[in-house]
């Protein structure tokens, strides 16, 4: 007999424990006016990616997701906070809450985009390029043909570049060992993520040398997201998006930290620059 | 004939599943077929120089120069008991940078042994290494009294060696000289790792573009098991071919 009444009492208190613990649950995934009540928008940002969201000195994060963070934040009038993703933990931090949005160099897929809500227009896109040596004068695609390319191993591009350019893809595991390969001479160039090679270029001892003669090809849209349902910030965030390509913030932004503006960039600017909406 | 081939392969995709790329995509099946010719090339050039390269030091380890004794023997010790992976790295990366500057005509640096040449020196040396062992065994299997016979008959050390030594110790050595001529043969996929266009490289690339992993890898099985059982044959003809009556079985 006491022990069913402690029972009872002990399953009634964690009723009214759970049920108050409810509400304080999903802080991060809340529209504007709770962001605004906070007074902090939480930006999921990579910090290992040159130039997009990396380290400076000091440890805080610094890049061109971070300032495009930034200037959400100033226009909802809150505060910033960043919080470093990886691309294996980055969705799983929207989908919990721990953030409101995340700008972390995500590539838009369509498995994606049924487990978050993406904002279109994309804020920017990668493309496939090749690390070359300033020395090596190729300027065209055509020229790389029968000439060998180090490659990471997997990438979905190699076979493309292999049989619409004739290049001869020599691939490695990693995205190490082809740059140790392409100092030593054993290819000519380094085919990869436009982008990651941007931030290459950025390091000392590439600079020197090395450079993206050619035009990006292969464009792969990057997208901001919010959670699922979370139509206020999505509305906020795809009007700013359209701003920023309006105003050129992007382009602007690109220069800033060093990088050559993609022609994504320039052409969302150009088509944006005199829209009326 | 061929078209028959590639429509039953495309065929068996569609109702079952089961996606053999190389037999109906004339490029998955090119670059398949490279990688067999590498592979081939690189099995015969390794087996050929680990050959040389364990009969030269067998026959320097029993000399009478203790310097020369102790380089053959340093060899087997560096070799024998490092990873061949890790040789084949240390030679491709390690030693690439060391090597001198060779400038091409357009200022581009160029290596001086490309990565199919590293692979092929490496693997020579990690067999060769072993075989100086097993050709060390036949050697110290033939009796004394035939060697002595031998320096009485007045060979030199050297014409013994080649006449009289090396056949007798080569047939006893010889079955454990094919386990180890088919062990290279399998490690030569170890040059995958340095982007040698051979078989395991090629495969690997053919199942990260069309998601078929399980059928590709049946193939490569498939592939080593009959390279491995053509070589297996050979040497079981050779063996054959070199008996003496009485000596052995």
């Amino acid at each position: 007999m006491r022990h069913t009444i402690r029972t009872f009492l002990t399953l009634g208190a964690l009723a009214v424990a759970s049920a108050l613990a409810v509400p304080g649950q999903a802080s991060a995934a809340d529209g504007v006016d709770a962001i605004k009540q906070r007074g902090t928008l939480i930006v999921g940002v990579k910090a290992d990616y040159k130039p997009f969201g990396f380290r400076d000195p000091s440890g805080t994060i610094i890049g061109l997701e971070p300032d495009l963070a930034a200037d959400l934040a100033k226009r909802l009038g809150v505060k910033l906070e960043l919080v470093p993703v990886v691309s294996a933990n980055r969705i799983e931090f929207l989908q919990q809450g721990k953030v409101d949005l995340l700008i972390a160099t995500l590539s838009d897929k369509p498995e994606r985009r049924r487990v978050v809500q993406a904002i279109d227009p994309q804020y920017y896109s990668d493309f496939v390029n090749v690390l070359l040596p300033k020395t090596a004068g190729i300027t065209d695609w055509a020229q790389l043909k029968g000439k060998p390319l180090c490659a990471t191993s997997g990438a979905w591009y190699n076979k493309d570049v292999a049989r619409t350019y004739g290049a001869e893809i020599v691939a490695f595991d990693g995205s190490e060992k082809p740059l140790f390969a392409l100092k030593q001479g054993n290819c000519l160039g380094y085919v990869y993520d436009q982008s990651m090679l941007q931030g290459k270029l950025l390091d000392d001892d590439w600079k020197a040398g090395y450079a993206l003669p050619l035009k990006g090809i292969l464009d792969a849209p990057w997208m901001m997201a919010v959670a699922l349902g979370n139509t206020t910030l999505q509305t906020m965030v795809e009007d700013a998006t359209k701003d920023w390509m309006k105003t050129g913030f992007v382009v602007a932004g690109e220069r800033k930290w060093g990088i050559e503006p993609t022609a994504y960039s320039k052409a969302m600017h150009e088509k944006y620059k005199n829209a009326t909406n | 004939m061929i078209e028959a081939v590639q429509a039953w392969f495309q065929r068996l995709y569609e109702t079952t599943g089961f996606n053999f790329t190389i037999f109906y995509d004339p490029y998955d099946w090119d670059r398949y077929v490279a990688g067999l010719r590498m592979t081939l090339l690189l099995g015969i050039s390794t087996i050929l120089i680990s050959l040389v390269i364990g009969a030269v030091g067998a026959l320097l380890q029993s000399g009478p120069s203790r310097l020369l004794r102790g380089l053959v023997n340093g060899f087997v010790v560096v070799f024998r008991n490092t990873p061949p992976l890790v040789q084949i790295f240390f030679f491709y990366f390690g030693l690439g940078t060391l090597l001198p500057d060779v400038r091409s005509a357009d200022g581009l640096r160029t290596p001086i042994l490309d990565n199919v040449q590293w692979a092929i020196l490496s693997l020579s040396l990690f067999a060769g290494a072993f075989n100086v062992e097993i050709f060390r065994s036949g050697i110290e299997a033939v009796p004394r009294t035939t060697v002595e016979a031998a320096e009485a008959l007045g060979y030199t050390r050297f014409k013994a060696y080649r006449h009289v030594v090396l056949p007798l110790a080569l047939r006893v050595c010889l079955p454990a000289l094919n386990n180890n001529l088919i062990n290279l043969l399998k490690t030569t996929t170890l040059a995958y790792a340095i982007a040698v266009p051979e078989t395991l490289y090629a495969v690997k690339q053919i199942w990260s573009e069309s998601q078929n992993v399980l059928e590709m890898m049946l193939v490569l099985l498939a592939t080593y098991a009959v390279l491995v059982g053509v070589l297996v044959w050979i040497m079981h003809r050779w063996e054959r071919a070199l008996r003496i009556p009485g000596y052995g079985r």
